[in-house]
């Protein structure tokens, strides 16, 4: 309990917003057409061969159908720093889900990893009394809920919210992550991936990639000097950046874009990384048109700086590279599984004999989703 | 003859036993493994699998062979020798390079030849048998860059932004088209002298099987940096 005590102090100390460390990450995602449940363990295995771009301060994973107990429930998963915490969660939890299922997540003893928070995972839905007096829809009343408890539950982060679907994350290099989580015995036909090698900040475990808000999660690779531009912006909307970090701005971006406008994947990337002017002013005119309107409403969401991410939502992922293309991706497809990472070394451990490997250029999405006959 | 099997070995072994070998060295199983040959001399490396990124950095007078696909940075900075890549490359294929060949059978990322730089008989020279990505010779300074845009003949076989920020050197297109966005200093013209780019067309297909005739029958444009440039006169092709 004392190790625990001091381990807090030091993580507490040394979180980001207080250390400024002046100083590249991996990531890696595979996605099965058909639903197949792919296992974990393969992303665990392919991070190990980008070892050399972490440095062991983040890793973590998001699995997409990984609870089919649960199919219909959200899946929390939450970090606390102390009991008190965990209770005052669970009491406000507990008024509005109807918790079917609480318990640590599993982890095991690894070298490498030290300093881990009470992780807790509960399986609820929204109480049907909460559901009815509520004006909001579901999903924007559990999105706010989970704003509220990361803002207003000191020492609590969820830091997983979606349905079917989950997050895995901590300090230390990726592979020894997925072994602590024990990620072999979990399955989904998506996973995502990333190793973290924090440039500005110290790393902790809140900070650790994916970050998420109900289905969406976001893995990147970069650094986003529009941060502030964007962060100013989705406050306006309710969203607040309580993980000191600046990935969680793109998933609340996505959520914003996506979730509540209803703009296409294609069409989030065409605000997130548009195409310059210069190409805008040579288009069709209807394409010309519809970017122009995307850039000059959504200004302030373009980002800028290097980057390239993986989205993953539910039935589909997608991955996106700055329109510069100043981080790597390669992409690669073998039957029905499409696998995208920062090095082709990567896709090659799970899959050595890829139908075809390319790159995407920068500001070219590539997404793929589940096929109609395979949605669950 | 050294033969090396790199499965499931880190770059930092990996990379010391390639400096310690002799002159002959084959590695089977290559997986991402980094910086193999980086600043090695004169010595013949024969790559198995999928080397990781700057393959070959600051190398001098190498010739590496690379059966498979490359990642980032092939040949970041190298001196002289030459490396030939029976796949495709990754991006900044040829980073600052000084002299020495580059060699890739399929296509090549964004930024090929970056800041890739001659100085007196130093003339560093990329040969790409698919299309690069946008930003091909970005600030370059010196050198030569070809494009053979094989199965690419009905579109553009380069990206966006091509020769931005170029002062010297030039950049060889099989192709009838010309990059539409092409900056203000840099001048196409219809290459009508093959001289120069008929034994880099002639060693490509000494490689990989294509017949030289064949393309170099074809037109060709070149890119070069107008007179005008000032920052061609000022940096470049100067020896003391």
């Amino acid at each position: 309990m004392e190790d625990y005590e001091q381990f807090r102090q030091v993580a507490e100390k040394n979180r980001e917003g207080n250390v400024r460390i002046p100083s590249g990450c991996a990531i890696c995602g595979y996605f099965s057409r058909k639903g197949n449940a792919l296992p974990a363990s393969d992303a665990v295995n392919a991070m190990s061969y980008m070892h050399d771009r972490s440095n062991g301060l983040g890793g973590g994973f998001a699995g997409y159908g990984i609870y089919p107990d649960f199919p219909d429930h959200y899946a929390f998963h939450v970090f606390y720093d102390n009991d008190r915490a965990r209770e005052e969660t669970e009491t406000f939890l507990k008024a509005r889900f109807d918790i079917s299922n609480m318990e640590r997540i599993p982890t095991r003893k690894v070298y490498g990893i030290k300093g881990a928070p009470l992780i807790w995972r509960y399986f609820g839905t929204l109480l049907p009394e909460v559901k009815a007096h509520t004006e909001l829809d579901e999903e924007e009343y559990v999105c706010r809920s989970v704003i509220h408890i990361n803002t207003g539950i000191k020492g609590a982060y969820v830091f997983s919210s979606g349905k079917n679907m989950g997050v895995f994350k901590g300090v230390g290099y990726p592979e020894d992550v997925g072994e602590y989580y024990c990620l072999d015995g979990y399955k989904g036909y998506c996973w995502t991936a990333h190793g973290r090698y924090p440039t500005n900040t110290p790393g902790w475990w809140g900070g650790a990639h994916p970050f998420n808000i109900l289905g969406y999660t976001v893995v990147h690779n970069g650094e986003i000097s529009s941060y502030d531009a964007n962060r100013r912006f989705m406050e306006i909307y309710g969203y607040k950046c309580t993980l000191l970090t600046d990935t969680e701005v793109i998933t609340y971006i996505i959520d914003y874009l996506h979730r509540k406008r209803k703009l296409t994947l294609s069409d989030v990337a065409k605000v997130i990384a548009p195409p310059f002017w210069s190409r805008i002013e040579k288009m069709e005119e209807q394409e010309r048109e519809k970017l122009t309107t995307l850039r000059n409403m959504y200004a302030p969401l373009l980002i800028t700086g290097p980057f390239s991410i993986i989205l993953g939502y539910p039935g589909g992922m997608m991955a996106l590279n700055d329109r510069l293309k100043l981080r790597s991706m390669v992409a690669a497809e073998k039957d029905d599984v499409v696998y995208v990472s920062s090095e082709e070394c990567a896709i090659r451990s799970i899959c050595p004999d890829p139908d075809r490997t390319w790159s995407p250029a920068g500001g070219e999405p590539v997404i793929v989703e589940l096929d109609k006959e395979c949605v669950k | 003859m050294t033969h090396i099997n790199a499965e499931n070995m880190h770059f930092s072994a990996l990379t010391q036993m390639v400096k310690s070998a002799d002159s002959e060295v084959t590695i089977d199983n290559v997986l991402g493994q980094r910086y193999i040959a980086a600043g090695v001399r004169g010595k013949h490396v024969v790559i198995n699998g999928i080397p990781g990124n700057a393959l070959g950095a600051y190398m001098d007078g190498c010739a590496i062979e690379v059966h498979g696909n490359a990642q980032d940075a092939v040949g970041d900075t190298m001196n002289t020798g030459t490396l030939v890549i029976y796949g495709n490359c990754g991006d900044t294929a040829g980073y600052g390079m000084r002299g020495g060949k580059i060699f890739v059978k399929g296509y090549a990322g964004w930024r090929v030849g970056i800041h890739m730089k001659e100085y007196g008989d130093y003339i560093p020279e990329i040969v790409v048998g698919g299309s690069a990505g946008a930003y091909l010779g970005e600030y370059q300074a010196g050198g030569r860059i070809v494009i053979l845009g094989i199965g690419c003949e009905d579109r553009q076989c380069v990206g966006d932004f091509t020769a931005t920020g170029m002062h010297g050197g030039k950049i060889y297109l099989r192709s009838r088209f010309v990059p539409d966005d092409l900056p203000p200093q840099v001048e196409v013209s219809r290459v009508t002298d093959k001289s120069e780019l008929a034994p880099l067309v002639r060693e490509f297909c000494s490689y990989f099987g294509y017949d030289a005739d064949e393309l170099l029958a074809d037109d060709y444009i070149v890119l070069t940096p107008a007179a005008a440039c000032i920052y061609k006169r000022m940096y470049t092709n100067r020896p003391m």
